[in-house]
């Protein structure tokens, strides 16, 4: 098992293959269809995005509200998918990583391979089991758009597999 | 004529919502615990074995089994002799509210599909029939939307094999492929109208999987297995954890057919007042 940290370094990406399994730690950010429409706005606007993303992962995750007593609720990924359209921007504008589930277009999978980005899969459906890797959680952009709010966590060992690496080649068997 | 306070609704809902979405059905987790027995595909059975543990967590921890605490889906089964004291669709979605706040669950709902501000709680989607009894029977089903948009129908001539329903409930499942969160249980409703065979499938959900399976159903769960989708789509034999078929009489010049996917999350829980 394969352990990583953000932000991704170069060196670590290159180490990545698809269908390793690895263990990430450090900081992600959510962010899904709404935030995801939101960035990319922003940056054909030439405006300012509310976070870094240079080298950092996002993570396609609506969190539940939070339990009391808990750092997060059910913390799962969502369907990538949709996030698609908006990607290539992101990574033209430095995003290193990406986690989800599902498949990717072909455009996404290109996008990866040109701006040496990885794509991961988390454990899809296991939204509770995971709120045990988050350290912390805070909403640090769009707090207006509730569980699609840009949440800033910290995890450790955060489990993980690589579904597209970074000279583009994907873990799912091809019809 | 037996009475039925409003407050006495919503104060079930509230349960129903939360134990819908943190205790994962017992036919759903007998399925898992069966594949994870069965299945000889090394990463399969790790990510069946993390699909159970999160069950476990959910339910010890009171933590939602899944982040997309769904569309609240509400099946209410009125009988004529039992009388509601107050509005019964008003009770209903203020018991999803109450029990969506009081398990912190997700707000998933957007009042306009189309402006899509601030995601809000309800309302949840309704379906009232009247029944013989003096009892209230109350269904909620969180429906997560992963799987949801999975969802598809196709309008049969009523001369179609069944060789070419087969081949479109099998083409719905191969177009989820690995997104929806398989294994899947899959939802089969054929005849009545579009709209109708769309309800039916969303109600064949329900009932318990792996249970009376016709023939129609055991065929298809096999050959749904044979996709090697797999958890997570990663490929191995579980791919769909079971098919519920309902049927219903349709037209003469025609045969609606309507696929609706769960995740392996597939939520509910029922009450009888």
């Amino acid at each position: 098992m394969k352990k990583i940290t953000t932000p991704l370094t170069k060196k670590e990406i290159a180490r990545l293959k698809a269908g390793d399994e690895v263990l990430l730690s450090g900081v992600i950010y959510t962010a899904r269809d709404q935030a995801h429409r939101r960035l990319n706005e922003e940056i054909k606007n030439g405006r300012k995005l509310p976070l870094n993303i240079k080298g950092e992962a996002i993570y396609y995750c609506g969190p539940t509200k939070t339990p009391r007593g808990k750092i997060i609720g059910a913390c799962g990924p969502t369907t990538s998918s949709r996030m698609d359209a908006f990607t290539p921007l992101l990574l033209k504008s430095g995003l290193k990583g990406m986690i989800g589930k599902g498949v990717r277009s072909e455009e996404v999978a290109r996008a990866i391979k040109k701006y040496r980005a990885v794509y991961f899969l988390a454990l899809a459906g296991c939204g509770a089991l995971l709120s045990k890797y988050v350290r912390k959680a805070k909403a640090v952009a769009y707090p207006e758009l509730g569980p699609e709010a840009i949440y800033k966590l910290e995890v450790k060992d955060f489990p993980l597999i690589v579904g597209i690496d970074a000279k583009g080649r994907g873990v799912y068997a091809k019809d | 004529m037996k009475i039925i306070s409003a407050d006495k609704i919503k104060n079930a809902v509230s349960d129903l919502c939360v134990r819908a979405n943190l205790v994962l059905r017992g036919d759903v987790l007998g399925a898992l615990k069966s594949a994870y027995l069965s299945e000889t595909n090394n990463r399969a059975k790790r990510i069946l074995e993390a699909i159970i543990r999160n069950a476990s967590i959910a339910q010890k921890e009171k933590i939602a089994i899944c982040q997309d605490t769904g569309l609240p889906y509400v099946f209410a089964e009125l009988g004529n002799g039992l009388h509601v004291r107050g509005d019964l669709i008003k009770a209903i979605n203020a018991g999803v509210e109450a029990g969506y706040r009081k398990a912190s669950l997700r707000n998933s709902v957007v009042r306009n599909p189309l402006q899509r501000a601030r995601p809000v709680y309800t309302p949840a989607v309704i379906h009232i029939d009247a029944v013989k009894g003096d009892k209230l029977k109350l269904t909620v089903f969180p429906k997560g939307f992963g799987a949801e948009n999975k969802s598809q129908i196709k309008m049969f001539n009523p001369t179609a094999a069944i060789s070419e329903i087969r081949k479109f409930i099998l083409e719905a499942v191969k177009a989820a492929g690995p997104d929806a969160c398989p294994p899947y249980v899959v939802g089969v409703g054929i005849g009545g109208t579009a709209d109708y065979a769309m309800y039916l499938a969303k109600k064949a959900l329900l009932r318990r999987i792996s249970k009376g399976a016709s023939g129609m159903e055991r065929a298809l769960l096999k050959e749904i297995n044979n996709l090697n989708i797999g958890p997570m789509g990663l490929g191995g034999k579980t791919t769909c954890l079971g098919v519920n078929v309902e049927t219903y009489p349709t037209h003469i010049a025609g045969l609606p057919v309507a696929v609706n996917i769960s995740c392996h999350a597939l939520r509910s829980a029922t009450a009888i007042l």
